[in-house]
């Protein structure tokens, strides 16, 4: 868990839209070493997503586009390779999983079919080396009678089985990093437990790093390592898992994390609510984009947009405000 | 709380949806969506409905609004039995019950004004014309906090959240004293959704509702009922008061089921363990014999394939169906 795998800094993307151009990544930061689990956290439109597909350069272009930053995997610029080089990243050494199985499987092609296509393009495999693999993997994702159901099209699977399949495809060449945007959303509860152990398991079994998008703050704790909570296009916190759920820093975090009814509670409180919504991503945030929702809100907050900074070895935060002391930060 | 009156009554409601096959559209079978649920919601009360997609969570309350004509059973409503009510008699009793939508995208007529929108029930009912309707609409609107100046707008220029706070604002246009909410903060997010349960809370508490919330959230479930029914294939398998239910879970489906829920808590992983189910709920259309759950059961033995077991009520106010309710194989957590 030492070397640096993947070292993201200053990711800029924007859309053009006929309403004019959305902001929708504004400087992103962060590293992820081998074997780490990086929960991503935030709510819909706070650009969670595109950062990740921007890394992986699966961002449309036109209309959107990356303006600036650069995405090290192993010392070599992501974003700056051509589309042969990427494909040989994507799927091979950086693979995805995705959050809704019902559209990204092909509904006309064999799940065998779909599942022996990476393993013959980046692994070399011919034909029956791609099938005996595709049966090993579906068996390591849990599939019962693996070989019969290589046969079968995705609508013979049920919504869990199909996002296990998703999983074997993402792993079929060995991946390093794994990024999983929303994979259990689109479940039910005790299918999610059944997909989050299963990742769980692989992650010790092979040993490659996660990156987890999710707006459900429960899953996270349940499997990153560290979390990085996304607003308005920026990190605004970033801490080791633990850190982040006992002593949450930026009013965002704590706000989010009040938000949620306590299973365990007894009584009934009432539940911490932000007021207003999510920004509209319009102009480039040039004041603290949490700003008009914030309870501590001050004159600078609404002037100048606050750096992500360490306070201690695993916490950072974006903020002007001690939450602690209720003063401004130096 | 329990000891009020009933306000909803339903008795043994069965919804199933006719499957038809060949040229000559003969039907072959029946979706067993709802298969004989039956429980009571009391004034004032907050009934949680959780379970998986495709439990029958929704149908249950659809079938209940006579949204579905039901295959057998009966819903009353205070001494009503909403059931025998011909399509007149049961138009006027909508001004009672209500519901409010999962999605409010789809909900909301986009051709339409939230004026629009909110007027509607009052003009179809005739409780208020001319000016009253615009006053009214102007109080709805407060009553669950959007700018009443807003009311010339359409649903696009408003967020998920004010969408959904639009969709309570019909609900509630004619007084109504039953509200189904299905799965109303599914579609949020999560800091829009403890606005949108604040506003419930507040306005059951200003308007002495009564609600049906479903949900397969089960910690929002347990923050907002009074008590709480455990759907499984068509079927309650369990129904106890919120604490009761969360505290002691006696069906092994409930226990799972609760045992899946993420919790915010990374030091909660250490000292707790899952029990992950295997495999999938089955079809509805081809519902296992016997126990519906048996399937999936890890406590499960041959006898519970021969007869469905009864929902009996194992302690005050907590029903159960299961063979092995107190059986020692079901003691572990």
């Amino acid at each position: 868990m030492t070397s640096e795998l993947l070292n993201v800094q200053g990711l800029e993307t924007q859309f053009k839209t006929p309403e004019g151009i959305v902001h929708a990544v504004n400087g992103v930061g962060f590293t992820l070493k081998e074997g780490e689990t990086l929960g991503v956290v935030g709510e819909s439109g706070c650009g969670k997503s595109v950062s990740m597909l921007s890394i992986l350069k699966l961002i449309p272009q036109p209309p959107g586009k990356i303006v600036a930053g650069q995405a090290l995997f192993r010392g070599q610029d992501l974003l700056q390779m051509d589309n042969d080089e990427i494909r040989q990243v994507r799927g091979g050494q950086i693979s995805m999983v995705f959050q809704d199985p019902m559209t990204s499987l092909n509904p006309v092609m064999t799940i065998g079919k779909q599942m022996a296509e990476p393993l013959m393009l980046h692994m070399g495999f011919n034909k029956a080396q791609a099938r005996d693999r595709s049966v090993e993997l579906l068996e390591l994702v849990g599939i019962p009678r693996a070989a019969d159901r290589l046969k079968d099209y995705p609508h013979q699977y049920s919504g869990g089985m199909r996002q296990r399949v998703m999983i074997a495809m993402a792993l079929s060449c060995s991946p390093q990093i794994l990024i999983a945007d929303e994979p259990t959303t689109a479940l039910d509860v005790t299918i999610q437990a059944q997909i989050v152990e299963l990742v769980i398991r692989l992650r010790e079994e092979l040993g490659m790093a996660i990156i987890w998008i999710t707006h459900d703050l429960g899953v996270v704790a349940s499997i990153a390592h560290r979390v990085a909570v996304m607003y308005g296009g920026f990190i605004i916190e970033e801490a080791s898992v633990k850190e982040l759920y006992a002593n949450p820093r930026h009013p965002y975090t704590i706000g989010l994390i009040g938000s949620l009814p306590q299973i365990q509670a007894q009584g009934r409180k009432r539940l911490y609510s932000i007021e207003g919504m999510p920004p509209m991503l319009y102009q480039k945030p040039r004041s603290c984009p949490f700003s008009p929702r914030c309870r501590w809100v001050t004159e600078r907050c609404r002037n100048e947009n606050p750096l992500l900074e360490s306070i201690n070895d695993n916490h950072k935060v974006a903020c002007w405000v001690d939450t602690v002391t209720g003063s401004e930060r130096a | 709380m329990t000891e009020n009156e009933v306000l909803i009554h339903v008795d043994d409601l069965k919804m199933h949806f006719p499957i038809y096959r060949g040229v000559i559209r003969r039907q072959v079978g029946a979706v067993r969506a709802v298969d004989g649920v039956s429980f009571k919601i009391h004034r004032g009360e907050t009934l949680g409905l959780v379970g998986e997609s495709g439990c029958g969570k929704s149908t249950t309350g659809r079938t209940m609004l006579q949204l579905y004509q039901p295959t057998a059973g009966k819903v009353f409503y205070e001494d009503i039995e909403l059931t025998a009510l011909k399509n007149e008699p049961m138009r006027h009793m909508r001004k009672n019950v209500q519901m409010i939508f999962q999605d409010p995208y789809a909900s909301l007529n986009p051709r339409m004004t939230i004026r629009d929108i909110v007027a509607e029930p009052l003009v179809a009912f005739g409780t208020a014309s001319g000016k009253a309707i615009d006053e009214r609409v102007r109080e709805l609107m407060g009553l669950v906090k959007l700018d009443p100046d807003f009311m010339l707008r359409y649903p696009h220029e408003f967020s998920g959240g004010q969408r959904q706070r639009i969709g309570i604002a019909r609900a509630l246009a004619n007084n109504p004293s039953f509200i189904v909410c299905d799965e109303p903060i599914s579609a949020l997010d999560v800091s829009i959704q403890a606005q949108v349960i604040n506003l419930f809370e507040d306005l059951q508490k200003e308007l002495d509702l009564t609600y049906l919330f479903i949900a397969h959230d089960l910690s929002m479930v347990r923050h907002i009922s009074d008590r709480v029914a455990v759907m499984y294939l068509g079927i309650i398998v369990e129904l106890a008061d919120r604490n009761e239910i969360y505290k002691n879970p006696i069906h092994p489906y409930t226990k799972a089921l609760l045992s899946a829920i993420p919790v915010a808590d990374p030091g909660f992983y250490e000292t707790h363990d899952r029990i992950v189910l295997e495999g999938d709920v089955p079809s509805p259309a081809n519902p296992p014999s016997g126990c519906r759950f048996r399937t999936r059961c890890p406590i499960a033995e041959s006898y519970c394939a021969e007869s469905r077991p009864e929902f009996k009520e194992v302690s005050p106010g907590h029903f159960v169906e299961c063979f092995k309710w107190d059986h020692p194989d079901n003691q572990r957590r």
